[in-house]
């Protein structure tokens, strides 16, 4: 079946084929542009085209692919640098050269690359959906591959295997293959969900500490241009105590993307000595590629993050922005003319999200090991309004709130995170965890540093009408305090060896601080000069 | 590829800047025409959309006098492209790349489609090395660094143009092969003609594309576009450092959204295109460097904020973009500092990659940092003094204001011309020496 080409308008290709399903891939004109049917009408159908449409002709063919939208999940996922559509970037610029022209595609997965498979099974045994075949070693990390159909094995690879021959054939004449495609918009089954109550450790203090994230949980970081979105994404991505990272750069900067790739060729992961790369899968659909593969990369990336999590991993994925992403969905509803809701996003922006973050979790997989899946996402409110649809909705699906403040920002108090606004779902569960694993005090710290913080906020506020001399020598010993904990605990430099900070340090510091804090208080109640223990304390 | 041009009369209506043609075989998109009107005069036009035989045009240039009956539309099969020569050098074109100076059109060497192609990211050289302005407050504390796209972020009535020129004559890279590809936008004739001195007297290699305020506002879009291949031409091609600075991005905004609501699409915020930030990104994102290649693609785009906003969607979403931004300040200039940088919202976000031993000097960072935080704590100052007053501070904190105006008035302000970022070196320390250590 082949249809041609009767109408285009910018990104948007009408062709004369009538049997299309809806979210259908084809390919279009002579160079073969990548396109996904967005609307069906009688004889005709609509198709939004990936890459650029111009130089394609009226009258040119149109081949319809059968499938809908799908990532190649399999082994070689893991170090890779995709773009939005699972194209394979480093091969792409080896075959193609440095700019991406409509029309180049590569197998996501190296097809001929051998990789030593050792069965868990073995020829007469019955195997169930979604129960572990064998695994090979994908560099330092086991890789499982699972069974796609249920029945008796009747032939089992074993040894040096690749992606071309199948793995297993069952006594129905069915053949299992170590690579899949799944269509990235359909969540990856699972038996159950579980209550995310672990903490997922970033090394970032004030995360960790005031507003931690759970294994499973979502997070956003909301803020302006210049407030650290980016370098703070990054920087919990070379740390974050996890199995799995997959980073999805969604519409940002090339130049920061290329920056990331480099260093993470050359870091290591503080848990486990290994290059960071090895447990990094890198999506990158940087601003000036194209806007529909944009849309599709966070699907591309949580794919792959949920083939990971079902074989029992803790997967963090992490997309820097979904602003950025929402403008690609606004951009490709325009284009189709839909009906426009706040702020020209398409009214389903809040659907389409919720349904985005439900994706992360706790899960009991098909084969009764525990995996979960976390995000953090960014994202970028337009002139640094959070009341904007996308923050909005953000903050309705989310469990935790990372504010970045710009005045924090331009004080070079970095993670900018504002500790007053910010806010964690997940700190009770957490915290309770912490309590019995870390430090007897997480909690009862937690909330006498907070106070601390709090009551300077006053301080502060008081002090601007009264003036510095106003104030008591306790509001000053207070003031001293929680000066400490916003440059000692709170301000964590990415760039330096201060970068990270293991959930015990953390503690210690911060007890620390409380402690001085809490003698000093009494001995100046006592009567001993405010001055004298300032010098003490520097 | 057809092997003949194919005329048609057969015009449906016309819409503004837009021109519908009926029974049309065989077109492509973004296809360019050329539109004949009934008086002879011809124009250029760009296939913006095709359903069946119907195909929407849009027209560069003035579409006055064009009627149904008698104009006639020529397809030629062929894209925008950018014609390309190691003779453009020193040259200056229009923003349909026509010569503006008199001289013959050059026999283009290669055509590369104007719009360009992205940079795979996995192919981008991290910008690296510094790139000297021979302005003190970029130099030393935003510095400009080879493959970023850096935007001085202006207010009307502020010397930008002055600040444009400057650079102009000034920026330099310590290996020498450079090229300037100056993109001028809605240039009124008397800006036009101060811009015109400037080049004259410019003793770097340069490419001018000019676009006066009466021009069409399609050839607006198109100019930078064209720059950029040209930028890309110079850099990749024949391994130039290509700087390109952009006069004025608020201009391009403008035809952006004039062009937008001719078209009939939705308008996001203030009327601009939803689609503006991609729009952008796709010019902004064209600097860069190629690994394993010479050359480097470097933009300095000027925006003008509309009521000196910086929430405004232009200077928004351009410094969402952008990696870093320069801003001039109001307050500066009614104090006669020129050039008028606020350094404590102006930041370079690349700037630790191309400052340092071997590319500016072993101490520049630490000079920086103290001349930055220093001049911030004595802002701070400058709002208590306010209040209480220069007597009722103590004596260290009247030493850091008397240094925030030292520092104004001696490292911003530069009237005597280009300052060697050696220079601006030595006069940081020297500052910072004279009113105590930090």
């Amino acid at each position: 079946m082949k249809g041609t080409i009767i109408g285009i308008t910018g990104p948007t290709v009408t062709v004369d084929l009538a049997d299309l399903k809806l979210y259908d891939r084809l390919k279009v004109g002579h160079a073969g542009l990548q396109g996904e049917v967005v609307r069906l009408a009688g004889d005709h159908a609509v198709v939004q085209v990936y890459e650029e449409t111009k130089g394609l002709g009226l009258g040119e063919p149109a081949q319809p692919l059968g499938v809908p939208l799908s990532a190649r999940l399999g082994p070689g996922l893991m170090g890779q640098v995709y773009d939005g559509l699972q194209r394979p970037l480093p091969l792409m610029g080896e075959t193609f050269g440095p700019f991406i022209r409509p029309g180049c595609d590569l197998p996501s997965l190296p097809e001929d690359k051998g990789w030593p498979f050792t069965p868990l099974k073995k020829v007469g045994d019955r195997v169930a959906v979604g129960e572990a075949l064998g695994f090979v070693r994908e560099n330092s990390f086991t890789h499982a591959l699972f069974s796609q159909a249920g029945g008796v094995i009747t032939a089992i690879a074993q040894g040096d295997m690749d992606l071309r021959r199948p793995v297993a054939e069952l006594d129905d004449g069915r053949l299992l293959h170590a690579a899949q495609d799944w269509p990235i918009r359909t969540p990856r089954p699972f038996r159950r969900k579980l209550p995310p109550t672990s903490p997922l450790i970033t090394g970032q203090r004030v995360i960790d500490f005031f507003f931690p994230l759970a294994l499973g949980g979502t997070a956003i970081i909301p803020g302006g241009f210049g407030t650290g979105k980016t370098i703070l994404e990054q920087t919990i991505a070379k740390h974050a105590a996890v199995d799995v990272v997959v980073y999805v750069g969604c519409g940002e900067r090339g130049n920061e993307m290329a920056e990331m790739l480099e260093e993470f060729a050359s870091l290591s992961d503080p848990w486990s000595g290994r290059p960071l790369a090895e447990r990094t899968i890198m999506v990158a659909n940087t601003s000036n590629m194209s806007v529909a593969a944009r849309e599709a990369s966070i699907y591309t990336a949580v794919t792959m993050a949920e083939y990971y999590r079902d074989m029992g991993c803790h997967v963090l994925l992490l997309a820097d922005s979904i602003s950025r992403w929402a403008e690609a969905l606004r951009e490709v509803s325009s284009a189709l003319e839909e009906m426009p809701g706040e702020e020209g996003y398409p009214t389903y922006l809040a659907s389409r999200l919720s349904g985005y973050f439900s994706r992360a979790g706790v899960v009991e997989t098909l084969n009764g090991t525990t995996g979960s899946l976390s995000m953090i996402l960014s994202v970028s409110p337009p002139g640094g309004d959070f009341s904007e649809p996308t923050t909005q909705a953000c903050l309705r699906a989310s469990g935790a709130f990372y504010m970045l403040d710009t005045a924090l920002a331009h004080r070079r108090h970095f993670p900018a995170i504002h500790w007053g606004q910010s806010y964690s779902l997940y700190g009770e569960e957490v915290g309770r965890h912490c309590t019995e694993a870390v430090c007897r005090q997480w909690v009862e710290l937690r909330k006498k540093s907070m106070t601390l913080l709090q009551k300077e906020e006053k301080l502060r506020e008081v002090s601007e009408i009264v003036g510095a001399e106003g104030l008591q020598d306790e509001d000053h010993f207070l003031l001293h305090a929680a000066d400490r904990i916003r440059s000692r605990f709170l301000c964590q430099n990415s760039f330096s060896e201060d970068a990270f900070s293991a959930p015990a340090q953390t503690a210690e510091l911060i007890a620390l601080l409380v402690r001085q804090y809490e003698q000093g208080a009494a001995r100046l109640a006592q009567g001993e000069d405010l001055a004298v223990l300032l010098r003490e304390m520097r | 590829m057809r092997l003949a041009e194919y005329r048609y009369s057969t015009v449906r209506g016309i819409r503004s800047q837009l021109l519908f043609v009926g029974q049309v075989e065989a077109v492509r998109m973004g296809e360019v025409v050329q539109v004949i009107a009934p008086d002879g005069r011809e124009l250029e036009g760009e296939v913006l959309a095709v359903h069946a035989n119907d195909v929407l045009i849009q027209v560069f240039g003035e579409c006055r006098g064009l009627d149904v009956q008698h104009t006639t539309v020529v397809f030629g099969d062929a894209i925008k492209q950018t014609p390309l020569s190691p003779t453009m050098l020193n040259r200056v074109f229009s923003g349909s790349m026509h010569p503006l100076d008199e001289k013959p059109m050059f026999v283009p060497e290669r055509w590369w489609p104007a719009g360009g192609f992205p940079l795979n990211p996995t192919l981008r050289e991290s910008p690296r090395e510094f790139i000297e302005t021979g302005i003190s407050a970029i130099d030393g504390l935003a510095t400009l660094v080879k493959g970023q796209k850096l935007p001085i972020f202006s207010c009307a009535g502020l010397p930008s143009q002055q600040m444009v020129a400057d650079i102009l004559k000034y920026a330099r890279t310590p290996q020498g092969n450079f090229v300037v590809i100056f993109v001028a936008l809605g240039l009124t004739h008397h800006e036009h003609a101060f811009y015109m001195r400037i080049l004259e007297e410019l003793d770097t290699h340069y490419v001018a594309i000019i676009n006066l305020a009466g021009d069409s506002v399609l050839e607006r879009l198109l100019a930078p576009r064209f720059g950029l291949t040209v930028a890309e031409y110079f850099a990749f091609q024949h391994g130039m450092d290509a700087l390109a600075v952009v006069t004025d991005m608020t201009n391009y905004c403008d035809a952006l959204r004039e062009i937008s609501s001719a078209r009939e699409e939705l308008p996001g915020r203030r009327g601009y295109p939803g689609y503006m930030y991609s729009d952008l990104a796709l010019l902004f994102e064209r600097a860069g460097r190629i690994k394993g290649r010479p050359g480097s693609v470097t933009m300095l785009p000027v925006v003008t904020m509309p009521e000196d906003d910086i929430t405004h969607p232009i200077p928004d979403l351009t410094g969402y973009i952008t990696e870093g931004q320069i801003v001039l300040s109001r307050e500066l200039h009614q104090q006669g500092i020129y050039p008028p940088v606020d350094v404590l919202p102006s930041l370079s976000r690349l700037m630790q990659h191309g400052i340092g031993q071997g590319l500016t000097r072993k101490d520049h960072r630490q000079v920086a940092n103290d001349l930055y935080r220093q001049y911030a704590r004595g802002s701070d100052l400058r709002g208590l003094a306010a209040i209480v007053g220069r007597e009722g501070m103590t004596g260290a904190d009247r030493r850091i204001l008397d240094f925030c105006e030292a520092f104004e008035k001696e490292f911003v302000h530069q009237q005597s011309g280009r300052r060697p970022i050696l220079d601006s070196l030595d006069l940081g320390q020297e500052l910072l020496a004279r009113f105590g250590p930090p």
